[in-house]
């Protein structure tokens, strides 16, 4: 199982479930999951998170592969000038 | 892959310092910039602008503009179809194209002094001024708001109807001028604040600052009967210009061709559009190209600048030096829509340290200014200069050098970020380190001198991204790369390709391709160029490489993984494989098309695993307790690189971060009258620093190499930007004896903190 932390507002989204443990091998897949499990998560989800994973920070990666014991955060997408 | 770090092999380009290719054309006046494009029979396109802070648009009327002789369009609210309040993604961008579309061309209200409100193509620049003059417009002037605190005030002019805020708990139940707040926790602070044995808290300011590039926005477009448009335009991403530009237009994305011309200076600032829909929609009507330039008025009045904030923060820490906990509440003026860099601002804070108790609360908050573009590592510089400061001070308060408790909580490989994840191998305290051991920092200050250090930290980001590289028949090299060159990457970019391919950095040609010679590929911004782009150069020369390869095989009659590139030739791979005479890059070329046709190769990646970026500045300053000037005496920056490809663009980043930092802590700042019209628009009165105004920036180059890049690159163009406003204000502190808590410190507030001083008034 993955430990998946949400930081800023996405907690407060997620009925306050800060933190996870799901059975998820894709960031693909973990949306998807956290969706259903939180609809109101689901259009901050579809507008662009960053994704850190056992602390490589993934932006639009839908593919990227998540380890079984992955720790993983779910972020606001991070821009820059 | 090519060695990280030139371990097992010599790195023959990479690591130095070849002359830039485009360094004759910028020297001798022939590179071009977005102004030197010019199109035959193109019209004079000029903009329309609000001379009111806050107003309703009762009625606009065009028609006397329209028949001055030599127009041949004007356009309004009514020539850009408005779009719905929801984000849209572009590429890989959120965007809300009604905000959007209403800061390009006001529609029910203008919101800001300079916010354009029509536009005019005529034949001459003479007849585009006199329609403007006879445009009417009738206002109905409204009260405006252009401070943070004030704009948060329940009882403050708001600027949308619509406007709810975003992230409050209970939900907002009425519009204000919040537009979200937000909320980072890590551990428990009111813990973390009974532990500490001192506790700090205070209050910090600061002011809009511009990005002050050199070269205004200009643009020329060209919209055909067809629907077939060009547009060329200084810009940091002609990717993101085109997917914006046609959606406004109502045109097909490759409809669009866009052309990335020279750019003088973005800093974040041409990573948005003004002027390029404008443009298009006045050739479209008109039938003839347009080309627009802004005027700096104009820059200063109506494109972003960086937010201003009001920043609260309470750290608490132990005597012998632990920080037990940090927080900090910040609110980011937006400017006329939504969109503050706040939520960065908020991550970062305490980003450099390794602490296990965080709270950090944002507020993004819109007022009648211009809305804020992105500025260097957006939102950092101004949450990290209140925590550098007060880190500063409870230095001081606990008697400890101020590198040694930066030291003692520095943030390492294994810490977890304030804002969630575990940091990578990462260079914070290799620039501590090599900041205490300088000998700057060991050098005796004199009179009325104070030394100042701040740290500094930027996520950097990768991102989707093309490059092209084809083999000419004689074996040179053409790359084309979709990111527009600002800082020099057409040279690093040519180092990494020469560097895989064995060939001499002067036979690779680099050049910027145009929105339909590549794919889609995002901006220049959030330091990405030399690792995205960097990575896809080394991949498409890893296929270039593996093309040859095979061509060798096929001339020798062995099979292709009998071959190996090296030194740029290929070889048998060993005894077994047979005795041939390498065959060079050259030889290969030259034959290419009877062993199979040209030869290239294409790189199209989404690149991930972006390196963060550390440093650590030191200045010292000295302080004319008569005038209130603050003259910079000496600055040494310190930042990790992860591997410098070319090390003076890198030290160029690093002054150049600098300079800035010292124009927006000492003396940038916009000043509006009680009529909420911008009072300072021009270099003359908006003080940005000059070469007289700075020492020579030293730099030392840190490499802790970014395992997720072939050379182990991080970004370095926006970190030198986020230690200085506290560095410096620390410096100032230090010389006066008194805490400033505002920026600028320009001369007018550093008497009134002698004056304050000298009257014993100082914490």
């Amino acid at each position: 199982m993955a430990r998946v932390v949400l930081t800023g507002n996405l907690a407060k989204l997620a009925d306050g479930e800060a933190e996870l443990d799901l059975d998820v091998s894709s960031v693909r897949q973990l949306l998807r999951v956290l969706g259903d499990r939180h609809p109101r998560l689901k259009p901050h989800l579809e507008k662009g998170l960053a994704v850190a994973i056992n602390g490589t920070i993934y932006q639009e990666a839908w593919l990227e592969a998540i380890p079984p014991d992955g720790e993983v955060f779910l972020m606001p997408q991070i821009g820059g000038g | 892959m090519a060695p990280m770090d030139g371990g097992g092999h010599d790195l023959k380009w990479v690591g130095k310092r070849p002359v830039r290719p485009d360094g004759v054309d910028k020297v001798t006046g022939r590179a071009r910039f977005g102004a030197d494009y010019n199109m035959a029979g193109q019209l004079v396109g000029r903009v329309l602008r609000s001379p009111h802070a806050h107003a309703v648009i009762k009625s606009i009327d065009t028609s006397a503009a329209e028949k001055v002789p030599g127009v041949k369009a004007v356009i309004t609210r009514d020539d850009i179809p408005d779009q719905p309040p929801e984000p849209v993604t572009v590429g890989e961008m959120s965007v809300n194209f009604s905000d959007l579309i209403r800061n390009v061309l006001a529609r029910e209200k203008v919101l800001y002094d300079g916010h354009a409100v029509a536009a005019v193509a005529a034949t001459s620049a003479k007849a585009a001024r006199e329609a403007l003059k006879l445009i009417k417009v009738d206002y109905q002037p409204l009260p405006h708001v252009l401070d943070v605190e004030e704009a948060m005030r329940p009882d403050a002019p708001v600027l949308h109807d619509n406007l709810f805020t975003e992230g409050a708990d209970p939900p907002a139940d009425k519009p204000s001028n919040i537009a979200k707040r937000i909320e980072f926790t890590l551990g428990d602070v009111a813990v973390g604040f009974e532990q500490a044995e001192v506790v700090l808290e205070r209050s910090y300011k600061t002011e809009p600052v511009h990005q002050g590039y050199i070269e205004p926005h200009a643009c020329v477009a060209s919209v055909t009967e067809d629907g077939q448009g060009e547009l060329w335009c200084s810009t940091q991403g002609h990717f993101v210009v085109r997917a914006i530009c046609a959606r406004m237009i109502g045109m097909d994305i490759s409809a669009l061709r866009v052309t990335a011309s020279e750019i003088g200076g973005g800093f974040g600032g041409k990573t948005v559009v003004y002027l390029e829909p404008l443009a298009l929609a006045l050739s479209k009507k008109a039938g003839h190209p347009v080309k627009m330039v802004m005027t700096r008025s104009e820059v200063f009045r109506a494109t972003g600048p960086t937010s201003g904030a009001t920043i609260r923060v309470k750290i608490g820490a132990t005597k012998d030096g632990r920080i037990t906990a940090g927080e900090a509440e910040m609110a980011y003026l937006a400017g006329a829509f939504p969109g503050s860099p706040v939520n960065p601002g908020c991550m970062c804070a305490f980003a450099p340290y390794d602490l296990e108790n965080v709270w950090v609360v944002g507020y993004d908050v819109v007022s009648n200014r211009p809305k804020v573009a992105a500025y260097r590592a957006p939102g950092a510089p101004i949450s990290e200069y209140a925590v550098e400061s007060l880190i500063d001070e409870v230095a001081d308060e606990i008697g400890m050098d101020p590198i040694d408790f930066r030291l003692k909580n520095a943030a390492k490989q294994g810490t977890h970020a304030a804002y969630g994840p575990k940091f990578g191998p990462i260079g914070m305290i290799d620039t501590l380190k090599a900041i205490k051991e300088s000998e700057h920092y060991n050098t005796p200050l004199g009179p009325n001198q104070g030394r100042g250090v701040g740290s500094g930290f930027w996520f950097n980001i990768g991102g989707e991204t093309c490059v092209s590289l084809n083999i000419s028949e004689d074996g040179t090299a053409t790359l084309m790369a979709g990111t527009p060159d600002i800082g020099g990457s057409r040279a690093t970019l040519s180092q990494m390709a020469a560097e895989e391919l064995g060939i001499d950095y002067d036979k690779v040609r680099p050049i910027i391709g145009d929105t339909s010679s590549l794919g889609y590929t995002f901006l220049t911004g959030g330091s990405r160029v030399t690792f995205s782009s960097g990575m896809a150069t080394v991949q498409a020369a890893q296929e270039v490489i593996k093309e040859l390869c095979a061509r060798a095989a096929k001339i020798w009659d062995i099979p292709a993984e009998a071959v190996t590139w090296e030194d740029g030739e290929a070889r048998p791979a060993g005894d077994n494989a047979g005795k041939f005479d390498p065959l060079s890059l050259e030889e290969l070329a030259a034959s290419a098309g009877k062993t199979g046709g040209p030869i290239t190769g294409y790189a199209s990646i989404n690149a991930q695993g972006a390196g963060p970026g550390f440093g650590t500045h030191l200045v010292d300053v000295e302080v004319d307790k008569e005038t209130g000037r603050v003259t910079v005496l000496r600055y040494t920056v310190a930042q990790d690189a992860g591997k410098a490809i070319h090390p003076s663009y890198v030290e160029g980043q690093y002054q150049g971060g600098a300079v800035q930092g010292i124009g927006w802590a000492l003396n940038e700042e916009y000043i509006y009258g009680d009529d909420g019209l911008m009072q300072n628009p021009g270099f003359l009165d908006y003080r940005m620093p000059v070469a007289s105004d700075v020492p020579m920036v030293d730099t030392v180059i840190v490499e802790v190499p970014n395992p997720n890049h072939p050379y182990g690159v991080r970004g370095v163009g926006e970190t030198p930007i986020v230690p200085p406003l506290g560095a410096i204000a620390n410096a100032v502190s230090h010389a006066v004896g008194v805490r400033m808590h505002e920026l600028p410190m320009s001369p007018p507030k550093v008497l009134e903190a002698v004056g304050g001083a000298a009257n014993g008034a100082g914490d």
